[in-house]
């Protein structure tokens, strides 16, 4: 008796996850294209349960991870295996742009899929540790351009990643002339970074708002530069912009969504004006203030825009410091 | 008495009917879900995290469910790695080496319930170190920067010696074949790919759950149907279950034990990046050195068995205190569990403490009763885990490979994970045949990429000065300890092992 019960334990598990898999096919799904934890995966869920409370789909959304490539396995594979599915919905940020601007994306490139609207942005930031002596960006530019090799800068991202790109606009526009010069050490995430930022490893931290906020609120780290085009709304307000302290840099880390080449006007229309009705809804105003996520509201045409624009922009930077050629 | 207070409050809001409900619901479907080979506590979490949403949990309730989730796949991993020699997931690996001989030895029984005590001692005092020290637990976090990592990551392998019984250079091999395959996918230092071949699947690198499954699971599978005809393997596998409580005299030799590795692990745990699978993994090679006097280790050593189980429990509490306290996941799970917190709109970090204490300390006090539950639920039901040695192997192979594929389909939804699994299956079982051992393998894909990470951090902070690897108080340490734990066993471990011959052939002559 015993035993048919842990071989039925076996097969109840098996079955589950089976139909796990088969269940994705009808309903509204998105995909996630990291493993849980990441910004990616924290869109999907967000939005999918946003709009499962705002009463714009009926059914729960289903999050699938697909990891792999930096979003590149999930790219593919909306690209070639699921290219007319009007179901589907696939997390972007600025990295995926980044990454298709860059190549990285091996026979990818932005117009095979159809960009459908974006959630927010997450402005960067610069920090320092708060006992540091830096009180300014221009002072910390200063002090790379007299010594670049006095100042480590970490961030989450890899090297010609966004966080290393958002320093590197700073650096530019702040007349460094060599901006491979600026010495960068990736980690594994913004938390990572800061961590180091806060052991004294490093001097400086490129990241996202989101991710400095709770060092910001105890007073461990102070915020130099919010790279936005105005001081942001709200709690957020106290942070000088790099554009008020004569350094003209904008680097916003949107958050958004794709949707297969294939997918039909019909449902592409009908996603863009969900996913519009939620943006505009108060619940999300709510979401976003809790997560430090900025105003940016494109929807349909203007988002593949403003997509293709930021694709062009990370092509000449990158081209500048060499990444690509 | 504060922290009582702070600590009733916990207990006042966990003891609701629907949170003791969703704790041994977590609890059960965790361990459950450990004990799958392929499913480990990341993927159970992630599993789990929409029914939290559909259910319509607050922050609290559903962090009870996900954390018992997380707890008892750390029970769980233990099961599998003990009965069948593979592990469930991958901190639960250390387990196989001990347990799996002492299952052989018809102690399956003792091993399931002495491993479950062990779980038991090690989660239950780093849920206590969480509450105690979370603070100031924080300023060791950052003690470390990237040399000292290194020089951390450098321990573990330099004790490697320890883990493999039968052949240093085997396993120093192993290990090598491992790192070497952790330098597949994107560098994430430079963005450049390495050994990709162009194949965007491999650019994140192997999927270690996949090689896991892979090496042991399905070479497991591979074995057998070799040795199918023979007769010589089904009687192998005829096992005794032996006791189903240990004896008090075990308990009472594993005591030490059980508390040393407890404190390594948790230690193992708080530091972001290092992980349950550190903590295991340096909880056994560390009491094999110090203890094991007799080489007993890896033959079904009591001991072994203990050492892993209690360390790896006790960083999954030790991983929850940078989660809590910074926000920087320590683990994947915890990764996985910051999500959720974000989802509910809690932002974990220095200020969690004092603007969510409900969060917090009914979390802490869910912890406690998780860890009860699973106590009560693990020992009496050693009975029916251990019934799938009765399962002839001829029905339980087929069934491994099942639960491997569909497993690893499951996760990922990729047929190339498939393949690759298959490899390793392949591999895996070339390399039994060799007498490598699998486990430095997997520790060589797991921490390399981090290990390399942080080497080339450290010395690009330091404008390529290499010195700066042994230039903190810590870092010396930390080196010294490796070379001593490198070094001893090679002069010592010759003459302890002379002597050992010794005194075996004298107590083989007297019970002859």
């Amino acid at each position: 008796m015993k035993f048919t019960v842990t071989r039925g334990l076996f097969a109840a598990a098996a079955l589950s996850l089976s139909a796990f898999a088969a269940r994705a096919q009808e309903n509204p799904e998105c995909i996630a294209p990291a493993n849980p934890g990441g910004g990616w995966d924290f869109t999907c869920r967000q939005v999918g349960k946003s709009l499962q409370d705002l009463g714009l789909i009926d059914k729960t959304m289903q999050v699938v991870n697909l990891a792999g490539g930096g979003g590149g396995v999930a790219f593919a594979e909306v690209v070639n295996k699921r290219a007319d599915d009007n179901s589907l919905i696939v997390a972007a940020s600025s990295a995926t742009a980044t990454r298709l601007a860059q190549g990285a994306y091996p026979g990818n490139s932005m117009d095979q899929v159809r960009w459908l609207a974006a959630i927010g942005a997450d402005y960067g930031v610069i920090a320092v540790s708060a006992d540091s002596g830096i009180e300014t960006l221009p002072q910390l530019l200063d002090t790379i351009k007299a010594d670049p090799t006095s100042v480590s800068v970490a961030g989450g991202s890899a090297v010609g990643g966004w966080d290393h790109l958002k320093v590197l606009i700073a650096a530019s526009a702040y007349g460094i002339e060599d901006v491979r010069s600026v010495k960068y050490i990736a980690f594994d995430g913004g938390g990572e970074a800061v961590t180091q930022l806060l052991a004294g490893s490093v001097q400086a931290f490129t990241g996202d708002i989101s991710e400095a906020k709770g060092f910001v609120d105890s007073g461990d780290i102070k915020v130099i530069a919010v790279l936005s085009p105005e001081r942001l709304p709200g709690e957020f307000a106290d942070f000088p912009t790099a554009k008020e302290q004569g350094v003209d840099a904008i680097g916003a880390n949107w958050r958004g969504f794709y949707a297969p080449g294939g997918m039909s006007d019909e449902a592409y229309d009908a996603w863009v004006s969900k996913i519009g009705n939620l943006y505009a809804s108060d619940a999300w105003k709510e979401v976003m203030a809790a997560n430090g996520l900025a105003p940016l509201d494109l929807q349909g045409a203007a988002f593949q825009e403003f997509v293709s624009g930021s694709v062009a922009q990370i092509q000449t930077i990158s081209k500048d410091i060499g990444i690509i050629k | 008495m504060e922290l009582l207070a702070n600590l009733g409050d916990g207990f006042a809001i966990a003891l609701s009917w629907q949170n003791i409900g969703l704790a041994l619901l977590g609890c059960f479907l965790g361990t459950i879900m450990g004990a799958l080979p392929g499913l480990g506590p990341s993927n159970g979490v992630a599993i789990l995290i929409p029914l939290a949403f559909t259910l319509g949990l607050g922050a609290t309730p559903s962090l009870i469910l996900l954390t018992s989730v997380y707890y008892g796949a750390m029970y769980g991993g233990r099961i599998s790695s003990i009965l069948l020699n593979i592990p469930g997931d991958e901190p639960a690996m250390m387990t196989c080496l001990d347990g799996h001989p002492m299952a052989k030895k018809g102690m399956a029984g003792e091993a399931l319930s002495l491993s479950g005590i062990a779980s038991f001692v090690g989660a239950f005092l780093a849920t206590w170190g969480l509450i105690l020290l979370a603070p100031q637990l924080v300023k060791i976090a950052l003690l470390f920067g990237p040399a000292e990592y290194f020089a951390l990551f450098a321990l573990a392998f330099m004790t490697l010696g320890g883990v493999s019984s039968t052949n240093q250079a085997k396993s120093a091999f192993a290990a090598a074949l491992g790192l070497g395959l952790a330098t597949i996918g994107v560098d994430t230092q430079t963005g450049v790919p390495r050994f990709t071949f162009g194949e965007v699947h491999l650019y994140d690198g192997l999927d270690f759950l996949v090689a896991i499954v892979g090496l042991f699971a399905l070479s497991e599978v591979f074995i057998f149907l070799e040795t199918r005809h023979g007769g010589s393997d089904a009687a192998g596998r005829k096992l005794t279950i032996g006791k189903l409580y240990p004896p008090v005299s075990m308990i009472r030799r594993t005591t030490p034990t059980m508390l040393r590795t407890s404190f390594l692990g948790f230690i193992a745990g708080v530091l972001p990046g290092a992980g349950a699978s550190l903590g295991s993994f340096i909880s056994y090679s560390m009491e094999k050195k110090l203890v094991d006097k007799e080489g007993t280790f890896g033959t079904g050593d009591p001991r072994g068995v203990a050492a892993p189980e209690a360390g790896n429990n006790a960083a999954a509490g030790g991983a929850l205190v940078p989660m809590l306290a910074l926000g920087v996941p320590g683990s994947g799970t915890t990764a996985v569990l910051l999500a959720v917190l974000l989802a509910l709109n809690i932002t974990p970090g220095p200020l969690l403490f004092s603007q969510n204490p409900d969060v917090v300390w009914g979390l802490i006090a869910a912890l406690f009763i998780a860890n009860f539950m699973l106590l009560a639920m693990n020992i009496p039901m050693v009975g029916l885990f251990t019934r799938v040695l009765m399962i002839p192997s001829r029905i339980l192979m087929p069934i491994v490979a099942m639960v491997s594929f569909v497993g690893i389909y499951g996760i990922s939804g990729s047929t190339f994970d498939l393949l690759v699994m298959i490899g390793f299956g392949v591999m895996g079982w070339v390399l039994r045949k060799l007498d490598v051992p699998l486990v430095p393998i997997i520790l060589g894909t797991l921490l390399g990429n981090s290990m390399e990470n942080n080497l080339r951090r450290a010395v690009t902070i330091d404008n390529g000065n290499w010195w700066t690897l042994i230039d903190s108080p810590l870092s010396i340490a930390l080196w010294a300890i490796a070379i001593i734990g490198f070094v001893l066993p090679l002069i010592v471990g010759a003459r302890v092992k002379a002597k050992m011959h010794q005194r075996r052939d004298e107590e083989g002559a007297i019970s002859d």
